[in-house]
């Protein structure tokens, strides 16, 4: 035992709990007591007290007592994991004018007495764990906890309905949102759908309200056309830079009358909101009911910017709102909390190659299907195939492309199921013709799914159980002929089936957006290796994640349908209220900090911060840990060359006391 | 080394994980080898290699690293840098002449109860087949005696 010489030794109690007999049955609980007081009194104890139940207000009294009667500076308690009740005998401590922090508790139940049988065994280690705690506490130092306050205003990423939703909640609330899209209108992938299952509402019917909104609510700022760049700061107080991209428009003027748009004379296949099933203007509204409506200009595909010449737009607009020559905008916001609502990527259909998808005319994606059978879709509504005219007469519906396949997502994506459902529905409803359902499992868990799959079986469409192999061409027979052929194996009925169909639907999957990686350390949140942002904790705390002040919602955290993403949305807004309305948010003192005098500037600790907590300061060389960022796991500490970091309540001198503390017996024994 | 030889062994815990899963493993009453003393730590992370040494040194004869799964960490990736020290020190164990063995690293999430008990008999038995290191009784691996310990740890 090397203590340093000089210093007087604080003054520690000892108090072992019998917890009945969960503890006593398996340690002799008035040995470890007595040896505490004896042994450990060089040690500095003063006091060891044995108790049927500390955590008993009989118990918690025993300690405050002698806290206030005896002077303890320090108190171990060892009794149960500190998981149980280390808040209870800090707060003992607490109430008798001791600072919570200079209390230990040392767990002899979980790690002796529950998982060891022989009793002369377990006292000892129940002795060795009880020395490690004293000689521990004596090295703890008195800790406040952090009060910060919290920004009233908060930052939703994403307009899709998880985000609109959480902003609505927020601002109905009389809080200032920030509600930043990267496409030029809010909406989401929602705004692309013809109808929702099981219901069969239109999606436009009951989304353009909530955009409407949402765009026009005092208390939302719609920042479209936007993305967030940079994030600074922590809980309560975040600096975030978004980037305005130019849309050409002045918003000022612009009335949204849409006559630059009638008169722009080129067209562009429309990637993006008709899934390249249809045109647009290169100065266009993703759509009608698009929110905010002042179009974009699409610069790199309009010949103004390309050739110097047309200006058309310019020349019609009534009031003057063209401008080519608007440039990208920084705007900096300040707001306390963070919604990411940045919803998820659609499978590419192309990576099935077996599919046929994009080599096959007449084979078609989900979205595609959506678009089409939108009536203010390219088609108008129209059930047709890929010439633009012809009615299909059978149709093949595939689940899970690129979902639950180990070739490329492991993962269901939830909705699949309900969706091919809705598609057989939509197809025999306009166009009568004959629908077969490819599937794996049919999957229809949620409220009213399973009575919708029930009716469209009553409707007729046809159910072959099995993974489909592959679409072809290449016809066997006179049957065969023009048609795509479906090759599957009907695992109900034991055999292999070919099928002859006019179209095919895929019902691709979901995927993490193709830059979530980049989006998780621009916020500082996990991000599992499919991409998927994880939460604080997956059923308990969903919508939470490891960083404080940044939630997630949606389909950025894993495939959901609407009725959860909503829901999302909304427990998000209120945990965000929850800390607003807190006004000051109480950080747990559990920090690292850098020693700015032995600071060498070496920066090996820059890059070990997951949460972006060290800040390296170019003109000092010096590194500074933010205290509000910084989560408290002590890597950096661990990793500092200079012993520069020190990290509060796991300090470097607290665990070699510690492991002298639990080594003691072996070296007394030399 | 009289009677049979019963290794003392420190485990270094993650307070999210391997610390729940011993939590676990005691109020599922299993049972399991009373060598190993545990330390909790935030993050497996925190596991300065000192810690390690200072244990040694200090007359443990293994110490058990435990931390959340790859992908699992608490906070994010720290459990991969504690992985790189890990491998770095049973290099530099190796370089000292101590059985880089002494040392083991193993994942166990907060349900892993019993992964962690049955982890923790075997590297018992590991330690058990290795034999006493006995650092603190100024002995240097290959058995001479030294004046001093065989070395110093601050940290």
């Amino acid at each position: 035992m090397s203590a340093e010489s000089g210093s007087k030794k604080p003054r520690v109690g000892v108090y072992v709990c019998h917890c009945g007999t969960n503890i006593s049955h398996t340690v002799d609980v008035e040995q470890v007591r007595e040896w505490a007081e004896k042994t450990l009194g060089a040690e500095g104890v003063v006091i060891a007290r044995d108790y049927k139940f500390m955590c008993s207000s009989l118990g918690q009294e025993l300690i405050e007592k002698d806290i206030k009667e005896l002077g303890l500076e320090r108190v171990v308690v060892a009794a149960c994991s500190p998981h149980l009740h280390e808040l209870t005998f800090r707060g003992a401590s607490k109430r008798a004018g001791l600072n919570p922090y200079l209390t230990e508790l040392a767990s002899i139940r979980e790690q002796v007495s529950w998982v060891h049988t022989d009793k002369a065994v377990a006292t000892e280690k129940a002795k060795a764990v009880v020395a490690g705690a004293v000689e521990r506490v004596i090295k703890n130092e008195p800790l406040e906890e952090i009060r910060v306050p919290i920004h009233p205003d908060t930052l939703v990423v994403g307009g899709g309905i998880a985000g609109i939703q959480a902003a609505l909640e927020i601002a109905n609330a009389g809080f200032k949102v920030y509600l930043v899209e990267r496409e030029p209108s809010i909406g989401g992938h929602m705004a692309q759908f013809d109808k929702t299952f099981p219901t069969l509402d239109c999606a436009a019917c009951i989304l353009t309200p909530r955009m409407f909104e949402a765009g026009t609510h005092p208390n939302i700022e719609l920042l479209t056309w936007s993305e967030v760049t940079h994030v600074a700061g922590y809980v309560g107080n975040f600096t975030v830079t978004v980037k305005k991209k130019p849309r050409y428009v002045n918003t000022d003027l612009c009335t949204g009358c849409g006559i630059c748009v009638e008169k722009c004379p080129k067209k562009v296949v429309d990637d993006v909101y008709e899934a390249g099933l249809g045109y647009r203007k290169v100065v266009y509204t993703p759509f009608a009911q698009a929110v905010p409506k002042y179009p974009v200009i699409d610069a790199p595909n309009c010949t103004y910017f390309q050739k110097g010449t047309c200006k058309a737009c310019e020349k019609f607009c009534p009031t003057n709102a063209i401008d080519f020559t608007q440039k990208e905008e920084y705007v900096t916001i300040q707001v306390g909390n963070i919604i990411l609502a940045t919803g998820y990527d659609l499978f590419d259909a192309r990576r099935v190659s077996n599919y046929g998808y994009g080599r096959l005319a007449n084979v078609f994606t989900s979205i595609e299907f959506e678009r089409m059978s939108n009536a203010a879709g390219p088609t108008g509504g129209n059930i047709v195939l890929r010439d633009g005219k012809t009615q299909p007469k059978t149709v093949g519906i595939i689940h899970c492309v690129g979902s639950r396949d180990k070739n490329y997502n492991n993962y269901c994506s939830s909705i699949c199921c309900m969706q091919s459902l809705k598609f057989a529905h939509l197809v025999k409803e306009r166009t009568g013709a004959t629908v077969y359902e490819f599937y794996i499992d049919m999957r229809t868990p949620m409220k009213a799914y399973d009575e919708f799959y029930q009716r469209v079986l009553e409707e007729g469409t046809l159910f072959v159980r099995g993974k489909v192999a592959q679409v072809t061409n290449a016809a066997r027979n006179e049957r065969e002929e023009g048609k795509l052929i479906i090759q599957v194996e009907d695992t109900l009925a034991g055999k292999q089936r070919r099928i002859p169909v006019d179209m095919v639907i895929l019902s691709i999957g979901m995927e993490p957006r193709h830059d979530a990686k980049e989006t998780s350390h621009l916020f500082g949140v996990g991000c599992s290796s499919d991409g998927w942002f994880i939460e604080k904790h997956p059923k308990l705390d969903p919508v939470s994640t490891m960083t404080e002040g940044v939630m997630i919602a949606g389909c950025a955290t894993g495939p959901k349908d609407i009725p959860a993403s909503v829901a999302q949305g909304a427990a998000a807004a209120a945990r965000v209220l929850n800390k607003i309305m807190q006004k000051e948010v109480v950080l747990e003192p559990i920090k690292a900090s850098i020693d700015q005098e032995k600071c060498s500037g070496c920066r090996i600790c820059n890059g070990l911060c997951p949460f972006n907590a060290i800040l390296f300061h170019e003109d000092r060389m010096v590194s500074e840990i933010n205290p509000a960022l910084c989560q408290g796991c002590g890597t950096c500490v661990a990793a500092c060359p200079a012993g520069a970091i020190s990290g509060t309540g796991f300090s470097n001198e607290q665990i070699l006391a510690q492991i002298d503390g639990l080594l003691m017996d072996v070296n007394l024994a030399v | 080394m009289s009677e049979t030889f019963e290794p003392v062994i420190i485990g270094f815990t993650c307070n999210w994980c391997s610390y729940r899963a011993a939590d676990l493993a005691g109020t599922a009453r299993m049972k399991y080898a009373p060598n190993v003393r545990l330390i909790r730590l935030m993050c497996s992370g925190r596991l300065d290699p000192t810690f390690v040494m200072k244990a040694l040194a200090s007359g443990a004869d293994g110490v058990l690293i435990t931390g959340c799964h790859p992908g699992e960490c608490h906070y994010i990736e720290q459990n991969y840098k504690a992985l790189r020290r890990y491998l770095l020190l049973r290099r530099v164990l190796k370089g000292m002449g101590i059985a880089p063995e002494r040392v083991k690293l193993v994942w166990a999430s907060a349900a892993e109860g019993l992964k962690l008990a049955q982890e923790i008999n075997t590297f018992v038995e590991e330690i058990r087949a290795l034999g006493p290191l006995g650092w603190n009784r100024k002995l240097a691996g290959n058995g001479h005696a030294l004046e001093q310990p065989a070395m110093e740890v601050t940290a």
